[in-house]
């Protein structure tokens, strides 16, 4: 059960000159929750974006399931199995919640369980369904949340990418968003969770990662964090 | 009262033309943010294949799939091999794009010479249609029939197929799009073969109307320009009400201040552009 869902090793990212990821590495097991922490600027949407192949890397090597993704265009990325919810949501808004949901559909491969379509999606989430016709760019922001996460699952994804799916949401929307998360893991989905709520990614991550200006500042289960509030307070400041 | 309404119908059929030039300039546009100014080359080429289609003995409507086919795949090969090597160096693609509408230009001189050559009619469309005392060639109205028609199907494919839905994602949110697993790359030479393909089988509809000529190419483009700009970059009713307007104020312009018409053409151009950038239907500025 102990599988690698997701290895990266020696990524490294850079912005024109300067260089912004220093050779990270970590990886995700299967059916875990990997959090990645860490202040402003400290890498943690650069990174996301450098797994997805949305920003120029280099890397010794990104594997997925074993598989080198190493390099790969994002729609190749997503076609072998990694889904995202990005930061800020960017659900497209002149599409109509439907056609959010139908552009990313994909058939699940027949090596994991869980399978999504329209049915399970509509479901799972029932409000979705009511503004199907809506366009996007009209929902709430719970809303267009939970339709970033929908559109990543319509892909049939092994492995998620959550980018602050907490940010700028209501708290009684932010603990549903923990409740999915949760399912979601329980589902045997793996899930690398970017996130800058402490208290929600300790209360769900498996295992934690924390970036400071781009390098990894301290990697460990997520117990390390969760009994150390001085380790908290010195690695992220918060608290 | 005549003038306006022949010259109304007109501006209706020239704005027909343009639309059926300017929906795939737009989509071009929108989607990949390609300036194709070899769009008005394609226009001419496709005129001219047809015209020589027709003089080999081809019926009319088979030259326009022959002139549309003709241009639909040199646009592929152009995107595939060219265009796509240039991607997010915008200044690069607009030169590549107007070189290769000088070479293209150039080649027909060489090839058809530069003497004007009116396209022929089809012989079931000539004739005019009258009401009491007007009369209309009925020509003009099957094109204005046509870009309605075109209209209706675009936007079909468009709004409401998942092509469609796949194109308008990839305009809302490129990076998005690719990240959603969408294969963006044959999206662009989808839709780049198709705005090449309507530009090549407008310029065989237009041609019984304006006749092919070197400089035909120079005529359309900048007009082309002006109704993407109008209506707003990616917008198909906004190509198509900008199409309208700008064959309008065309047809009434020449007709009423022959010396002013680039002014009037130019002027609600330079008023959009600073007065409201993503133009009348636009989302996103130029």
């Amino acid at each position: 059960m102990d599988t690698d869902a997701l290895t990266i090793d020696g990524l490294n990212a850079f912005y024109g000159e300067s260089h912004v990821l220093h050779d990270l590495s970590f990886s995700v097991k299967k059916g875990h929750v990997l959090g990645l922490l860490g202040r402003n600027g400290a890498g943690k949407t650069t990174c996301i974006s450098a797994i997805m192949g949305l920003v120029k890397a280099k890397a010794t090597r990104v594997d997925l399931f074993g598989q080198s993704i190493t390099g790969l265009s994002p729609e190749a990325i997503s076609l072998r199995g990694v889904g995202l919810v990005p930061q800020g949501r960017r659900i497209f808004p002149s599409l109509t919640v439907y056609e959010n949901l139908t552009v990313a559909a994909r058939r699940g491969r027949s090596d994991h369980g869980s399978n999504w379509g329209l049915e399970q999606v509509y479901a799972t989430f029932p409000r979705l369904q009511e503004r199907q016709r809506q366009l996007a760019g009209s929902l709430s922001g719970g809303e267009q949340q939970m339709l970033a996460i929908c559109r990543a699952l319509m892909t049939n994804p092994r492995v998620v990418l959550f980018d602050e799916p907490s940010e700028g949401l209501a708290p009684q929307i932010v603990a549903e968003v923990a409740v999915v998360l949760k399912k979601l893991r329980d589902s045997g989905l793996s899930i690398i969770l970017v996130e800058q709520n402490i208290k929600l990614a300790l209360d769900i991550a498996d295992e934690v990662v924390v970036l400071n200006t781009g390098y990894v500042a301290h990697a460990g289960g997520a117990d390390s964090l969760r009994s150390n509030d001085r380790l908290v307070e010195q690695l992220l400041g918060v608290y | 009262m005549n003038f306006w309404i022949i010259q109304g119908l007109n501006g209706l059929a020239f704005g027909s033309l343009l639309f059926i030039l300017a929906s795939g300039f737009s989509l071009i546009f929108g989607l990949m943010r390609i300036v194709n100014l070899s769009h008005g080359a394609y226009f001419m080429l496709g005129a001219y294949v047809g015209l020589s289609a027709i003089e080999a003995g081809v019926n009319f409507w088979i030259a326009i799939l022959i002139g549309g086919g003709a241009i639909c795949i040199l646009g592929g090969v152009l995107e595939r091999f060219i265009l796509r090597r240039l991607t997010g160096q915008p200044l690069a693609q607009v030169l590549v794009t107007l070189g290769i509408a000088f070479i293209i230009a150039d080649t027909c001189v060489w090839i058809w010479t530069g003497d004007p050559r009116p396209v022929p009619m089809p012989s079931e469309l000539t004739g005019a249609f009258r009401i009491s005392h007007l009369a209309f060639p009925i020509y003009r109205l099957f094109v204005i029939g046509v870009a309605f028609a075109l209209a209706a199907t675009l936007w079909f494919l468009l709004e409401r197929s998942r092509l469609g839905a796949m194109i308008r994602a990839g305009v809302d949110d490129l990076p998005m799009a690719r990240a959603m697993g969408i294969r963006t790359s044959l999206l662009f030479t989808v839709v780049f073969c198709l705005g090449s393909a309507l530009a090549g089988a407008g310029g065989v509809l237009a041609g019984p109307i304006l006749s092919v000529y070197p400089g035909l190419d120079t005529d359309m483009l900048p007009l082309a320009l002006v109704v993407v700009i109008l209506g707003g970059v990616g917008s198909l009713l906004g190509a198509f009400i900008g199409s309208l307007i700008i064959g309008f104020i065309y047809s009434y312009g020449q007709a009423l201040f022959p010396d002013l018409a680039y002014v009037i053409l130019f002027l609600p151009m330079v008023l959009v552009l600073t007065l409201r950038p993503t133009g009348l239907f636009g989302r996103q500025a130029i």
